[in-house]
């Protein structure tokens, strides 16, 4: 309104015409509103800039076998963090192994099979996952859910034994393990890939699924071939946010991976993860300075190993937006939930 | 007699249809065993130790007898969690007007809603590591461990959901309202005061609503940045009790009695963060 009136050159037009002094409130909530915008980014790269200075004497003292080198011992100040890696990698697989698959089956089945009274409070049961705290879920997991699988544990250890990672363990299985970690977070991240496996099954158009049924299709056939193809990007998308969060949960891991700074032998061996190290570490290393450097160096791994996981989800999800007809929302309610969490 | 016959579906083809369907409704289910295992433990082991006065003693450390409640926890994460919304609802808020009114679809307002995206997948603890290195480790205000800063980082964490699900409010207020009060003369502050803002403001307490609910049980920023504390304390310039930082705490211990009360801390702040997402879906509701 102000441009057209300030070009104005019409003698009625001049009544529109904002005096400077009267623009100045406009300009300062523009410039104001920016200026904040700009300075959360600028946050978030000094703190980035203050990690790296803060983790590099790990890295000048051990180089490229900080991530790579095998012997993680405080009492003789060696960080080497493979053991620590490892041990993310292992419980988030296990964790996108077994909480991936049951997402997208309760998506699909909340979508597509369920009655259509049931489906909002359906998912909305599942979202309540997501509100329970992690440190809840490291209580649970600690005197309920270890204890009770110990049996369990021991039963698939000698049924799988002739499996190289998984057999030999039968006899010594720990109560915190890798297994364990992972069982937890497979169920920490299943609601929000639940949740955004829901929101991109919606956005099948109805047409696709439709021809499929008027074409002698049964409703597996129609799931399998007109449903499925349409949203594996963005479903793949999602369980790469909830790869994300597998690799950065700390409290609930620190509770139940046993601690051990070895890199286990097996799947129902103690381990450690990044994220737990640093937690746990951290109170007998404020004194120690190459201690601390190594425990900010291995935030610093995590930080980029959850960033790179990010982003590459992210172009998952734009990737199956772009492109596709009635796509476009794909992205952009992918990005709602992914954010806000599942809208509960 | 139609004129046209479909062919029967195959018997194999049926059978492989109602193997998947029942394949989808056992995933289901699985989804959500742990949901109820785990409402029904903290029910059975927590109400037990929610007796006498839970609520109202703080944690002594005395080794024999009752280990006393979770008073300062409670009061702790109340103190650290309203510093932290009224750093991160004005601001989440005001970027998100940012976004939608200023910055629209600008190549740099995408920057930022990258960048803000990106964000939300950063690790908690990695937030925690950040103020523990520019504000812990310098000892800013005197102190290395204040709740303060607690409720910055618990801040910047639910900054970005605030911001995002702000945008999502912001951006259906119909274009119609904005230019009708445009087309009266009003400036754009008083169109975003006055119209844009009370229109949107059942969606944004939502959305704050929703973020405080997730940054009230954050544990591990907390572990860095307030450590913990037993006794009531009301400065925040000074270390605190948080109910997550205790119930991390009393996990641990031996002793049985501050393993119940680490159930009953639990039950607590569940019921806590379940009532708030309640009270978002009902505000949504009514704003419908």
């Amino acid at each position: 309104v102000e441009a057209h009136a300030a070009n104005g050159t019409g003698g009625g037009r001049a009544a529109f015409v904002r005096s400077p002094l009267h623009r100045l409130p406009d300009q300062v909530l523009r410039w104001g509103l920016g200026g904040l915008a700009t300075a959360i980014l600028v946050l978030i790269a000094y703190f980035f800039i203050r990690l790296i200075g803060q983790s590099g004497t790990a890295f000048n003292h051990f180089g490229i076998s900080f991530v790579l080198g095998n012997d993680w011992d405080p009492s003789r100040e060696i960080y080497k963090g493979l053991p620590l890696l490892i041990g993310t990698l292992i419980t988030a697989g296990i964790a996108l192994l077994i909480g991936v698959p049951v997402a997208v089956a309760s998506a699909l089945f909340v979508t597509e099979l369920c009655p259509r009274r049931v489906r909002a409070p359906l998912g909305m049961l599942i979202d309540l996952l997501a509100a329970v705290p992690s440190v809840v879920y490291g209580l649970w997991g600690v005197f309920v859910l270890g204890p009770k699988l110990e049996p369990v544990e021991k039963l698939f250890g000698n049924a799988l034994s002739f499996i190289p990672f998984i057999g030999d363990s039968a006899s010594q299985i720990q109560p915190g393990n890798y297994f364990i970690a992972g069982l937890i977070l497979a169920i920490m991240i299943l609601p929000i890939v639940s949740a955004i496996s829901r929101e991109v099954l919606n956005t099948v158009p109805p047409e696709h699924k439709e021809a499929a049924l008027a074409l002698g299709a049964t409703r597996w056939e129609m799931i399998r071939m007109a449903v499925l193809p349409y949203s594996r990007p963005g479903v793949t998308g999602g369980a790469m946010l909830g790869l994300g969060r597998a690799v950065g949960e700390t409290i609930a891991v620190v509770l139940v991976i046993g601690d051990s700074e070895n890199l286990g032998h097996h799947l129902f061996d103690q381990g450690y993860t990044l994220a737990a190290v640093i937690a746990n570490e951290f109170g007998e290393a404020a004194n120690d300075k190459l201690h601390s450097s190594a425990l900010f160096a291995a935030g610093l791994v995590l930080f980029v190993l959850t960033l790179i996981v990010n982003v590459l989800a992210r172009q998952f999800v734009t990737r199956g937006a772009r492109g596709k007809r009635f796509g476009g929302d794909v992205g952009a309610a992918t990005n709602a939930v992914a954010v806000a969490g599942p809208p509960v | 007699m139609s004129a046209i016959q479909l062919p029967p579906i195959s018997a194999r083809r049926r059978r492989t249809d109602r193997i998947m369907r029942g394949l989808l409704l056992s995933g289901t289910v699985v989804a959500l065993i742990p949901l109820v295992l785990i409402i029904y433990y903290l029910l059975y082991k927590g109400l037990g130790s929610w007796s006498g006065n839970f609520f109202t003693s703080d944690p002594n450390g005395s080794f024999f007898g009752n280990p006393g409640g979770i008073r300062s926890a409670i009061l702790g994460t109340l103190e650290i969690i309203g510093l932290a919304t009224a750093g991160a609802v004005p601001i989440g808020v005001a970027v998100a007007l940012w976004l939608t009114e200023y910055g629209k679809q600008t190549r740099y307002a995408n920057v930022v809603r990258y960048f803000i995206d990106v964000m939300t997948g950063v690790p908690s603890i990695v937030f925690g590591l950040f103020i523990y290195i520019t504000l812990v480790i310098s000892k800013v205000g005197g102190q290395g461990f204040t709740a303060w800063k607690g409720s910055v980082t618990v801040a910047l964490l639910m900054l970005p959901i605030v911001i995002r699900s702000s945008e999502v409010v912001l951006d259906l207020v119909p274009g119609s309202l904005r230019e009708a009060a445009l087309a009266l003369g009003a400036p754009r502050w008083r169109v975003i005061a006055r119209v844009v803002l009370p229109t949107a403001a059942p969606g944004l307490v939502t959305g704050s609503l929703l973020a405080i609910a997730r940054g009230m049980g954050e544990t591990a920023p907390l572990l860095f940045t307030v450590s913990s504390a037993t006794v009531l304390t009301g400065s925040l310039n000074g270390q605190m009790n948080t109910l997550p930082v205790q119930i991390f705490g009393d996990i641990t211990s031996p002793k049985s009695a501050v393993v119940d009360r680490a159930w009953g801390a639990a039950l607590t702040l569940v019921a806590l963060i379940f009532i708030l997402n309640l009270i978002a879906r009902a505000v949504s509701r009514r704003s419908r």
